[in-house]
């Protein structure tokens, strides 16, 4: 039991280390100043010919979006056509057919808002074909894509005053370039040599040491194993993701995996203090962050160590904690590291069963989508923590005495409307969701029982997460629903896009207007948001706002079962 | 005339019957977060009713119904009673300037022909004369005469003040009275357009206009209470699948509880009471919005002369030429001051009074006294002998001297400029052509305004002192004094550019100024502050008009500015952490019947759900006039820096906000309990 600690306390340790030199990296690409990489710029500046890019076009908030929002688009109509074709595409040794129109719609959704929400099983929904040209390709575009808007946040929050973000083809293909793809090759050769899979052939069929004949479904794994951890996305390879023995053979490829999910939301918070020149005021947003993640990691682990009361009434010994739903190769405190690295950030990957959980890790897996900005999806995990930072800097500039700024910005009603209906939207959509979900289960208990595989407490938990995790872009399950249903399909689907897309575009918007503004310099009498005082404040408005608003939903689901079981 | 009580009788009657007037919706829709606790007063109204006629128990008891109507009811009221109270205040304020004006007859003048009028139905334009005695009915320019004008109606200020056509004094105010002379003055804003009356509109509700930074709390708060309305509704639903009952009650309780009422029923009235303050101080805003910017005011410009340094500068020191000479000498700047009735003048009286000397009257019998006069640059005295004593700058008294071929001793040279590059001005006595010394005329620094300089540089403001001494005595004048930067030799363009360049560099700039040939920098300027007795031009131009003619309330508007804000700020931050008590107030309470398991999280260990829940609201209710005190007297400033304020701010009213309510909830729980 002590060495899982000490391996949960590496990872964490690994994770920090790592994520320092690869945000001021991160900043140089960013900023364009020469780097070891430049010996990519040729291929770069021929891509841009080919695309007939102008890569020194300087975008306006209205015209980053525009484009931004153009090749979603093209990628979702890409997407929709080879998925829906896939069974006449080479690539496909299994001879899978294509997904049906409302499937398809579907897995495009949710892979293009960098979700990867799941509702087929990779080994027989997918070809090799689709699963390269239209999920891994995803998974590095969207991923770019949520950076190149970081990147254009970053922009818009150094200049004096601008009227431009940058270029987001050049964001974009730098991304890809100079940071997701050489950092995927990376991880996927040490998946390579911890034992994942790489190959083009199809399923073999092998016998069993008990005699029996078995088929192993296998693919380009490693190489889709990558960039779904490092980009936030999630969709695993195989139907039940990290916690297949092909997809995460063993506790080395459990570490690397889990490091991944973080590495890249925890390099941006330093790559905007490297980006910005201010790394105090990096410092005390990751001093925020990582204080939130540890805890909850601290509680679940706890949790998950301590095993389930029920269990143990029943006189079984849990010296291992609560293995329900997990893996042995990994052990229960990884599994609760995994499930908070992962819903801190918007990846979604499982190694274990989120149900099976023990009911506060379970609250706190929503808890942190609900919060969706300790660190969050790769770029946009920051933009959601930015809405709050606004929110802050409005309510303390008022208490030091004056008209509310930020880096040198003031913030006026119009900022501050789109910052609130952002900041409105996600306990909208899950709380929303999840009550008409209720009302429809009460109503009618044949579809209840058709949903869920609990009633009561945990029912409620199911439908809550099913709808937190397709609000905060996570993609994970808290597996009991079946939501393969046209009700599921159809609500979470509207909770993806919406969730995807407004706060993206509110969150541009804003740094694109206060970058029109006038600056203003500072004095002795303006808020300085590099303090501690400022991260407890802005704390204190996300846990206010975030966190309570689903305090007592939350009561109602976990809070109730916990109490209840112990 | 100023209000020594924080309120009176008569206002807290009439805001008592204001705050049911403002009951209506169409009013109350103005504010979202407390038009929804109307709404929820309304939804809770009719399930009252329906309890009554139809019975049953699945509401909970009438009585419980009602009494939760009877506190949201309660809490409105309370809302509306502190943005009346703050209004009935200001109005008070601004009547009592406004009763001396009402019903004035005014001689208005038709060519030659004066036709007596009431003072409401002057126009602009209009001309009209006043003679001694007559009280001037309407704000104007004097475009002919001269007067001495008792402003102490307007300005509390007893000693008079002389108007006159041209030049930067031009401008009277209606309601003060004409001591002497007779002037003709044209009415530069109709009955209802001036400035006291635009005052009156700013405080009353009607065409009361929301500042930019009000509109962006509203927004915020707004949003606050859509998030808990989504938070309600949606509890019901869940409420059921798990098979636990929940009131309309205790829902819309919950609801009024968690959304900023607090903030909510007390904004106006701080922003009334911002602009009152102002007025207090006896400074008159154009706009709520201006107030707001003097918080955020980077740069002063200050007028060295009335600001920085008493008016007029004092003898400090005699420096002789001739030490054997001494008494000599004191006798002479005594002699050839003694007439001389300038403040200049008397003090160097003074000085020599204060070495022992006085005047001797035998020796002056006969004399003839020497005025300044712009051609001679010096004063003095003649004596019956023809002995002649003057004093006057160092270069008119050097041509004198070396006209009459006496040589001009080096050691006054010396000394004018030591007293020169001590910030004084050198002041040569001669007798008879020979040079006897120099007396050194010091500007007198205002006691006190170093500590207020010190103050604003903490506050983050840079002060500018504008004067139109030379860089030298400039340069020695603002350290001195403790002024960050200095404007010597000033011309009016140069206070123009000065702001320009630093608004140009992102800063924030506000002056004080009088003259017409400051209209363009004052309009400039983000903060303009037009003293009273300045042109009609300088009032138009800036945003605010100091009464008093105080440069110094620069630094006091600075503060009100600050202080509005602050109060907005911590009383947000109160409201919005009251939640996180409430929340444990109140959620337990909701589900603790059906799930006795959750009678974990009642950690307040209160009586009953419906006691918990009802304190709650009753605490909500209550906090609202236990705050207008500080709503209308303001958030203290304190200059300790920004990230001090925060913090102490934060530990005062965040904290305080979250742990006030545990305690004042169960207290009030307990005082349920035993009604109970």
């Amino acid at each position: 039991m002590n060495y899982e600690i000490w391996g949960v306390a590496l990872q964490v340790l690994i994770l920090v280390l790592l994520s320092y030199p690869l945000g001021r990296y991160i900043a140089t690409v960013y900023r364009g100043e020469k780097s070891f990489m430049d010996f990519l710029t040729p291929i770069e500046n021929c891509i841009y010919k080919v695309c007939s890019i102008d890569p020194k076009e300087q975008m306006g908030w209205k015209r980053f979006l525009s484009v931004l929002l153009t090749l979603n688009l093209f990628w979702f109509v890409w997407g929709m056509v080879l998925v829906f074709i896939q069974g006449f595409l080479p690539l496909n040794p299994d001879g899978n057919v294509g997904q049906s129109a409302s499937q398809a719609f579907n897995t495009c959704i949710s892979f293009l808002v960098n979700c990867n929400l799941q509702h087929y099983s990779g080994e027989n929904g997918l070809t090799y074909f689709t699963q390269i040209f239209v999920i891994m390709l995803f998974q590095f575009v969207t991923a770019a894509t949520g950076m190149a808007a970081f990147a254009a946040v970053l922009k818009g929050m150094c200049a004096k005053t601008s009227t431009t973000l940058g270029n987001f083809w050049v964001y974009l293909i730098r991304t890809l370039t100079r940071i997701l793809i050489p950092l995927s090759m990376v991880v996927g050769m040490l998946l390579i040599v911890g034992g994942t899979p790489m190959t083009l052939e199809g399923k073999q069929t092998i016998t069993t040491l008990e005699g029996t004949e078995q088929v192993i479904s296998q693919g380009p794994v490693a190489a889709i194993v990558a960039i779904k951890q490092l980009g936030t996305n999630g969709g695993g390879f195989f139907g039940v993701n990290s916690s297949h023995p092909l997809e995460n053979p063993s506790y080395f490829t459990n570490m690397v995996e889990c490091i991944s999910i973080l590495l890249i939301p925890m390099a941006l918070i330093w790559c905007l203090g490297f980006y910005l020149k201010k790394r105090k005021f990096a410092a005390c947003i990751f001093g925020v962050m990582f204080i939130a993640y540890i805890t909850t990691v601290f509680i679940s682990v706890g949790q998950e160590l301590g095993g389930n009361p029920k269990i143990a009434e029943m006189g079984i010994s849990q010296l291992n904690g609560s293995m329900e739903g997990k893996e042995v190769r990994f052990g229960s405190a990884a599994t609760a590291l995994w499930a908070m690295t992962t819903t801190v950030t918007s990846n979604g990957s499982v190694n274990g069963m989120h149900d099976s959980l023990t009911p506060l890790s379970g609250m706190l897996t929503m808890l942190n989508m609900q919060i969706n900005c300790w660190f969050g999806g790769v770029g946009v995990g920051f933009m959601n923590y930015y809405i709050f930072i606004i929110i802050a800097v409005f309510i303390s500039g008022l208490m030091v005495g004056r008209t509310p700024e930020f880096l040198g910005k003031k913030i006026e009603a119009k900022e501050m409307k789109i910052a609130i209906m952002i900041a409105l939207l996600h306990p909208f959509v899950i709380l929303c969701g999840t009550a008409i979900a209720a009302h429809l289960a009460v109503n009618d208990s044949e579809l209840a029982a058709a949903w869920l595989s609990n009633p009561s407490f945990h029912g409620l938990s199911q439908m809550l997460y099913e709808f937190t995790s397709s609000a905060a872009n996570n993609g994970s399950g808290f597996e009991g629903l079946s939501d393969n249903t046209p009700f599921w399909n159809i609500s979470t689907g509207i909770a993806l896009i919406v969730s995807r897309y407004l706060p993206i575009v509110a969150q541009v918007a804003i740094v694109g207007i206060l970058a029109q503004k006038k600056y203003i310099s500072e004095n002795a009498g303006t808020l300085k948001t590099d303090t501690v005082t400022f991260s407890v404040m802005t704390f204190a408005v996300i846990f206010i706002i975030a966190a309570l608003s689903f305090f007592p939903a939350l009561t109602l689901g976990p809070i109730a079962e916990y109490l209840t079981i112990r | 005339m100023k209000q020594n009580k924080f309120i009176t009788r008569e206002q807290v009657l009439s805001a008592l019957k204001e705050s049911f007037v403002k009951l209506n919706p169409a009013v109350m829709y103005r504010n979202p977060v407390m038009f929804t606790v109307l709404v929820a007063t309304f939804i809770m109204g009719v399930v009252t009713m329906s309890v009554l006629f139809s019975g049953g128990d699945a509401q909970g008891s009438f009585v419980y119904n009602l009494v939760v109507f009877i506190i949201l009811f309660a809490t409105l009221l309370f809302a509306n009673f502190a943005e009346a109270i703050a209004e009935a205040r200001g109005k008070a304020q601004v009547e009592s300037l406004r009763k001396t004006r009402e019903e004035t007859p005014a001689k208005k003048l038709n060519g030659d022909k004066v036709e007596v009028i009431s003072s409401a139905m002057l126009r602009r334009g209009d001309v009209f004369e006043c003679e001694a005695g007559d009280i001037i009915p309407s704000d104007g320019e004097i475009i002919e005469g001269l007067a001495s004008i008792d402003e102490s109606a307007i300005t509390g200020e007893s000693a008079p003040v002389i108007r006159e056509s041209g030049g930067d004094k031009t401008s009277v105010t209606g309601g003060t009275k004409v001591l002497s002379d007779r002037i003709v003055v044209r009415v530069t804003a109709s009955a209802g357009e001036s400035f006291l009356d635009k005052m009156i509109a700013l405080v009353e509700g009607a065409s009361r206009q929301k500042s930019p930074n009000e509109i962006a709390l509203t927004i915020l708060l707004a949003g606050f209470t859509l998030i808990f309305v989504i938070v309600c509704v949606t509890l019901k639903p869940m409420a059921e699948y798990t098979s636990t009952v929940v009131t309309i009650a205790s829902l819309v309780s919950l609801f009024v509880c968690l959304i900023p009422t607090t903030i909510g029923g007390l904004l106006s009235a701080i922003g009334i009471a911002g602009m009152d303050r102002a007025l207090r101080a006896n400074v008159i805003t154009k706009s709520g919005k201006a107030v707001e910017v003097a918080g955020d005011i980077d740069t002063l410009l200050l007028d060295k002369t009335g600001t920085i340094t008493i008016g007029n500068r004092k003898a400090t020191r005699l420096y002789v030429v001739d030490a054997s000479h001494e008494k000599e000498f004191i006798e002479a700047c005594l002699c050839a001051s003694i007439a001389d009735t300038t403040p200049e003048g008397k003090s160097i009286v003074e000085l020599c009074a204060s070495k022992g000397y006085v005047v001797d009257n035998a020796k002056l019998a006969g004399c003839k006294w020497i005025d300044f006069t712009a051609q001679t640059k010096c004063s003095g005295v003649e004596f019956r002998g023809g002995t002649t004593i003057v004093k006057g700058a160092s270069e008119t008294i050097k041509a004198l001297v070396e006209a009459a071929g006496t040589t001009y001793p080096a050691i006054a040279d010396e000394f004018t400029t030591k007293i020169s590059s001590n910030g004084g001005t050198p002041l040569v006595v001669s007798k008879d052509k020979e040079v006897l010394g120099v007396i050194e005329l010091q500007d007198i620094i205002k006691p006190g305004i170093k500590e207020r300089f010190e103050r604003l540089r903490k506050m983050g403001v840079k002060t500018v002192m504008v004067t139109g001494d030379n860089a030298l005595t400039a340069k020695y004048i603002a350290q001195k004094a403790g002024v960050d930067d200095f404007i010597a030799e000033a011309k009016p363009e140069d206070k123009m550019e000065y702001i320009r360049r630093e608004q140009a560099s992102g800063k924030l700039v506000a002056m004080m100024g009088d003259g017409t040939n400051d209209a363009p920098a004052l309009a400039q300027a983000n903060v303009g502050i037009a003293m009273n007795s300045g042109t009609q031009a300088a009032k138009e131009a800036g945003n605010m008009v100091d009464l008093d003619n105080d440069p110094t309330k620069l630094i006091e508007v600075v503060e009100i500015g600050k202080q509005l804000l602050i109060t907005r700020g911590t009383l947000t931050t109160f409201s919005i952490s009251n939640d996180v008590a409430k929340y444990f107030a109140i959620v337990p309470a909701l589900f603790m019947g059906s799930i006795p398991a959750l009678s974990a999280l009642n950690i307040m260990n209160l009586h009953s759900p419906e006691s918990a829940i009802l304190s709650a609201v009753i605490f909500n209710a209550l906090i609202i006039p236990a705050l207008i005190p500080l709503a209308l007297r303001g958030v203290q400033y304190k200059p300790i820096g920004a990230s001090a304020l925060l913090r102490r701010n934060l530990l005062i009213y965040g904290v305080g906000g979250a742990i006030v309510p545990f305690i004042a909830i169960k207290l009030i729980d307990m005082a349920i309990a035993i009604i109970m």
